[in-house]
């Protein structure tokens, strides 16, 4: 049984229908990357699979316990399934420590003290203890994702969907948060949406591409980089290699 | 009010934005005389005092609800978003992330609809109420010589009111204003 599982998702939004009948699976600690031309559905798979925006149609089951469902607990579900933001939304109001900690708090009912303390682990984790009295404003793009990410990794979520998590940032940026994500392979599944190749190539256990509302083709990072069997997807990869240059194996 | 015209869904936005654009279109003097010798006509009988507090009560709930709603609506979707995302209830996510955002983001409009009611009590004149202006008419009425005086003081008054509630209401601004609005990485 599939930690999680897609059924044929349907959404539409009003005429526009944005997906088109998406399946998919992940295991215990897999990282899954989608690619594709913006405005395929990427995003919007990720909203419904955390139920942001349900699904029009089509299942979802989270450790074999359909999420889709009119009895589903959607705010319980959503603690399983972390989201970090392509342009943060950390709360402007709390410091990152308490951007980490209010949902342990106040979601999990944990003590504040306690919260605290798991919230500033956490902070540690993604590098950020020393700033975890400042506000969002007073941080930069690279380290406000960061807090991003620590905040969905407190929850201790099953899965954690990253919505082109490094698209808003310098490039000197990418970097740091990259390498928290790299760091949290294994341990943690991920669903990523990005454009970065390099992480695809070296963190991905699949890739999938999609287009038009449809998984045109998934598979390991080798097989999509070395051998794509379908002519978008090469030619998707193509015009990715020519735009950021292409990536060194393992590099 | 301004959750309910933000947040809510008809019949009670739309009751909302009906009482928020008619008390906002309406005179205080008309209020006032509505309630005070309009209401008395269905069978609802009120002091001089509760009409005008009830009066400016009403009216002053109207411009409020536009303050915050204003507020509410300058917050970025992404805060709601980012807090169901956790695992919020939408109502959890309006009382810790969205209000204290919204509170922070009204002082300076709030403030301002303050010292509107705190001048308006002298509205309250008309319809009898003994305040700083019927008081202060009952002194320059038995002294005509003082009038002026008089005037100058309860002007005087007024204005030492508004300004210490200004001032309050400016140190709560400031020490509240780390919200990550006005605080930038260059200052």
């Amino acid at each position: 049984m599939p930690m999680l599982e897609c059924k044929n998702i349907h959404k539409s939004y009003g005429d526009l229908e944005v997906l088109k009948g998406i399946s998919l699976t992940m295991e215990k600690g897999e990282t899954k990357v989608i690619i594709g031309t913006s405005g395929t559905g990427k995003s919007t798979l990720l909203r419904c699979i955390n139920l942001l925006h349900p699904p029009d149609q089509g299942q979802i089951w989270l450790e074999g316990k359909e999420i889709t469902g009119k009895r589903a607990d959607i705010n319980q579900i959503r603690q399983k399934i972390g989201f970090v933001f392509q342009d943060f939304n950390l709360f402007n109001h709390l410091t990152a420590l308490r951007n980490v900690s209010i949902g342990l708090e106040k979601v999990k009912g944990m003590e504040k003290e306690d919260a605290q303390k798991r919230a500033l682990a956490e902070l540690e984790k993604v590098g950020l203890k020393k700033q975890a009295d400042q506000y969002p404003a007073q941080l930069s793009g690279g380290q406000k994702q960061r807090v991003g990410i620590a905040r969905a990794l407190a929850m201790d979520p099953l899965v954690i969907l990253f919505d082109e998590p490094t698209s808003a940032l310098d490039p000197e940026l990418i970097g740091d948060v990259l390498d928290v994500m790299k760091s949290l392979a294994h341990k943690v599944a991920m669903l990523v949406v990005t454009h970065e190749m390099g992480f695809a190539r070296n963190v991905a256990d699949e890739i999938i591409f999609m287009e038009g509302g449809y998984i045109v083709e998934s598979g390991t990072p080798s097989k999509m980089f070395r051998n794509p069997k379908h002519k978008r997807t090469k030619e998707f990869l193509g015009k990715i290699a020519t735009l950021y240059g292409e990536e060194k194996e393992g590099g | 009010m301004a959750i309910g015209r933000s947040y809510g869904r008809p019949p009670l936005s739309t009751l909302i934005y009906i009482y928020e654009k008619v008390l906002r279109g309406i005179p205080l003097l008309v209020i006032f005389f509505l309630i005070f010798f309009g209401f008395p006509q269905f069978g609802i009988t009120l002091g001089a005092f509760t009409a005008a507090i009830l009066g400016l009560g009403l009216r002053s709930t109207a411009y409020q609800a536009q303050i915050f709603r204003s507020a509410i609506n300058s917050i970025p979707s992404g805060q709601m978003t980012a807090a169901r995302a956790i695992g919020m209830s939408r109502l959890k996510a309006i009382r810790y992330i969205i209000l204290p955002q919204v509170l922070r983001l009204s002082i300076p409009g709030w403030s301002n609809e303050f010292t509107i009611v705190l001048k308006d009590t002298s509205i309250a004149f008309s319809i009898g109420v003994i305040e700083l202006m019927r008081r202060g008419r009952h002194i320059y009425a038995r002294e005509p010589d003082l009038v002026l005086w008089v005037l100058f003081l309860i002007a005087a008054i007024y204005f030492i009111m508004v300004f210490a509630t200004n001032k309050s209401l400016g140190y709560l601004e400031k020490k509240y204003k780390m919200s990550g609005f006005e605080v930038s990485i260059d200052e």
